[in-house]
């Protein structure tokens, strides 16, 4: 055995600390729980030291914000410049009630529109298919063809304002669509801003809104990159989602992880495309959940950033400071949200949405207090942006650029993702890429085991739910909530009859078929998509003709 | 007696299957044969798999607001087919004003988000007897 004074003089801080002060009180009065976690399912000591964080360098990894590899941000001046985007998702029924929330949100200080489009959209069908039955604007907002894109943005110039859209399998469509609504108002393309998600790889492997298999759905995204290269530069040609993934029951660093890949899977099929990284890389952005616990979650961000600029420099050969900074929106979890006490919600988004700006996001969409239940309410979506305005202007935390940076525990949680991140890299690598690791299954069956395991935790009660398995009510007023019935349908299934009747159809078959030409091929697919988008063909018809080239995908159901 | 049979199924257009799956395997974890269909399932589909496998329960989760359409038109299909024994549930975002009409339709089981599991497995096996194996 070892002397005392041996132990004494090659013990921490921390170790000294642990023995003398805290020993002695754990055997008076133990602590609440033996084992403490995030909501991920990682360990948390109870405190954090210097000793903690040994490994740390400042310079190599958390030099200033602006200096690679941005750990502390991709701005030197944080929020102090700018404030991040507030960008509220919304959309629902007809093209004009969406675009009357637009201009309501517009009015109230958003600074950015973002569409949500109905299933038969999302999932490139027409609202006659026997699948949309019931689905026409519930979701979302239904566009159909040109014709409804008009509408939407009807006196809105899109010239002046950024618009994100939430569309995927059929994301070249719609982009299409945009891009000549934009014409007729007479922007110019070179000029026009905003975003499609485009991000078919989290569908797969989440949200499940497939329609083509894996690999001609890549080709699409690749035909993106290069048709935005040259025509439309300041254009965000994808957003690459970890948000469904973490919805669908990933742990914060299985989010962090799936998706920094399938951003570097993207990157790799344009250049397999015959891309330079320097040319479409910097018009790649991301997309976060901003879960409930607020430090993992905070060290998700930082963690993102660092990892990265690293990849794209290392593994890519980047270049350009613009291919290097990481850019992302953050959405808080909706799957957060519960339907009991519904008030509730207003505070997780809160907290959920300060752990987004303390982690530097660049744009942000708050929930509404009544997603659980239905669409929000007007009311409910302004309270939601009330919650950033209150962060961005009373809080006082956007004073300071990375104001946790050199905190023991978030450096530590930063570092931890950052090597579990590298560590699913290796396997999916191992796999042969993020296309042949989707193909096997393998972060579908992931994220599926995580999902369950917290559900268990749930019902073992080790995590509390507020008003769910703990502080329940059982006596709750319902609230009012936003109901949308069939008019919607109505309209827009008279509407689609309608347009068959009006359009000049045999330049819409014409345009159809050089699209299938194009699809068999190995020309761009969104020349012949503007074609068929001016001919005014439907959503459903242009996504036809594709699965008739490609076929669709079909997962095997497990669970 | 026999063990329950539950059909796990996801009507419509939408893929959030986390629900689904969740309760499919909490009901499998409760000694309950399940059969998850996947996904994009019309209504026709989901009353041919309860026939096929001889349910005792179906389990629609929806949660894109197409409720009221698709259960509609499974219970009718149910009459048709002469399956009115077996029990339907129904999880998903279902607003109040819907329930009422649900449960005129003979949907007893309506569970919102945050339902504990527990609670789903106890309503299945209160509300569902097992018929005898049939020899």
């Amino acid at each position: 055995m070892k002397s005392a004074a041996a132990d004494v003089r090659t013990e921490t801080a921390k170790a000294r600390w642990e023995r003398e002060v805290l020993a002695p009180v754990l055997q008076k009065t133990p602590e609440r729980s033996e084992a403490f976690t995030t909501i991920s399912g990682r360990p948390i000591d109870r405190l954090y030291t210097r000793d903690d964080v040994g490994e740390l360098d400042e310079a190599r990894d958390t030099p200033p914000p602006g200096e690679f590899p941005y750990t502390r941000g991709i701005h030197p001046t944080g929020y102090r410049g700018k404030l991040w985007t507030m960008r509220q998702f919304a959309g629902f029924g007809t093209p004009e009630e969406t675009n009357e929330r637009y201009k309501q949100l517009l009015e109230a200080g958003g600074t950015g529109l973002s569409v949500a489009f109905d299933l038969p959209t999302l999932m490139g069908r027409d609202p006659d298919h026997p699948l949309s039955l019931g689905e026409v604007g519930k979701c979302g907002v239904s566009v159909m063809s040109l014709a409804d894109m008009e509408r939407l943005f009807e006196g809105i110039t899109l010239a002046d304002i950024t618009t994100s859209m939430t569309i995927n399998s059929p994301a070249p469509m719609i982009f299409a669509m945009y891009l000549v609504v934009a014409e007729q108002q007479g922007a110019d393309w070179k000029t026009l801003s905003g975003t499609i998600q485009n991000d078919i790889l989290k569908e797969f492997i989440a949200q499940k809104e497939y329609i083509f298999p894996p690999r001609p759905s890549m080709r699409l995204i690749t035909d993106i990159f290069q048709f935005c290269t040259k025509d439309v530069p300041k254009w965000n040609t994808i957003s690459v989602s970890g948000y469904h993934i973490r919805e669908a029951g990933a742990t914060a660093l299985q989010e962090l992880a799936f998706t920094l890949r399938d951003g570097i899977e993207y990157v790799q099929w344009g250049i397999d495309a015959g891309l330079d990284v320097d040319d479409f890389v910097p018009r790649m952005s991301f997309f976060f959940n901003a879960h409930s616990d607020f430090f993992e979650e905070i060290a998700k961000y930082r963690a993102a950033r660092k990892i990265w600029a690293r990849v794209m420099r290392e593994r890519f050969g980047a270049k350009s400071e613009r291919s290097l900074k990481l850019r992302f929106h953050t959405q808080t979890a909706g799957v957060s949200l519960t339907a009991q006490q519904p008030y509730n919600n207003v505070v997780r988004t809160a907290l959920q949405a300060l752990s987004g700006v303390l982690g530097g996001t660049n744009s942000l969409h708050t929930n509404s207090l009544d997603e659980a239940l239905a669409l929000p309410t007007a009311e409910a979506a302004t309270l939601a942006l009330r919650t950033q305005q209150v962060i961005a202007c009373e809080s006082g935390v956007t004073n300071v650029v990375d104001p946790l940076g050199g905190s023991f525990f978030v450096e530590r949680l930063t570092l931890d993702m950052e090597e579990g991140a590298y560590k699913y890299f290796d396997a999916i690598d191992r796999m042969g890429g993020m296309v042949a690791a989707v193909e096997a299954g393998f972060p579908q069956r992931e994220i599926a085991e995580s999902s369950y395991r917290y559900q268990q935790a749930v019902e073992k009660k080790e995590k509390v739910v507020v008003g769910v398995n703990g502080f329940v009510d059982t006596d709750e007023a319902p609230i009012s909530i936003l109901y949308i019935d069939d008019q919607a349908s109505d309209l827009q299934l008279a509407r689609l009859a309608q347009l068959r009747q009006t359009r000049d159809n045999a330049r819409v078959a014409a345009a159809l078929d050089t699209l299938k030409d194009v699809a068999r091929g190995t020309g761009n697919t969104m020349y012949p998509l503007l074609e068929c988008v001016r001919a005014y063909a439907t959503v459903g018809e242009m996504c036809d003709a594709l699965r008739e080239v490609w076929g669709e995908y079909e997962e095997v159901p497990s669970i | 007696m026999r063990t329950i049979r539950v059909v796990i199924a996801k009507p419509g257009l939408d893929g959030h299957d986390r629900g689904a799956k969740v309760i499919a395997r909490a009901l499998r974890d409760a000694g309950m044969e399940v059969i998850y269909t996947g996904l994009r399932q019309t209504p026709e589909m989901i009353v041919a798999a309860a026939l096929q496998e001889d349910a005792d329960v179906i389990g629609l989760s929806i949660l894109s607001g197409a409720h009221m359409h698709i259960c509609p038109r499974v219970m009718a299909l149910l009459k048709e087919k002469g399956l009115e024994h077996v029990t339907v549930v129904v999880g998903g975002i279902i607003p109040d004003v819907d329930q009422d009409k649900l449960r005129a339709m003979g949907i007893t089981g309506i569970f919102l988000p945050g339902t504990p599991m527990q609670s789903i497995v106890d309503f299945i096996n209160q509300h569902v007897v097992p018929r005898a194996e049939v020899v």
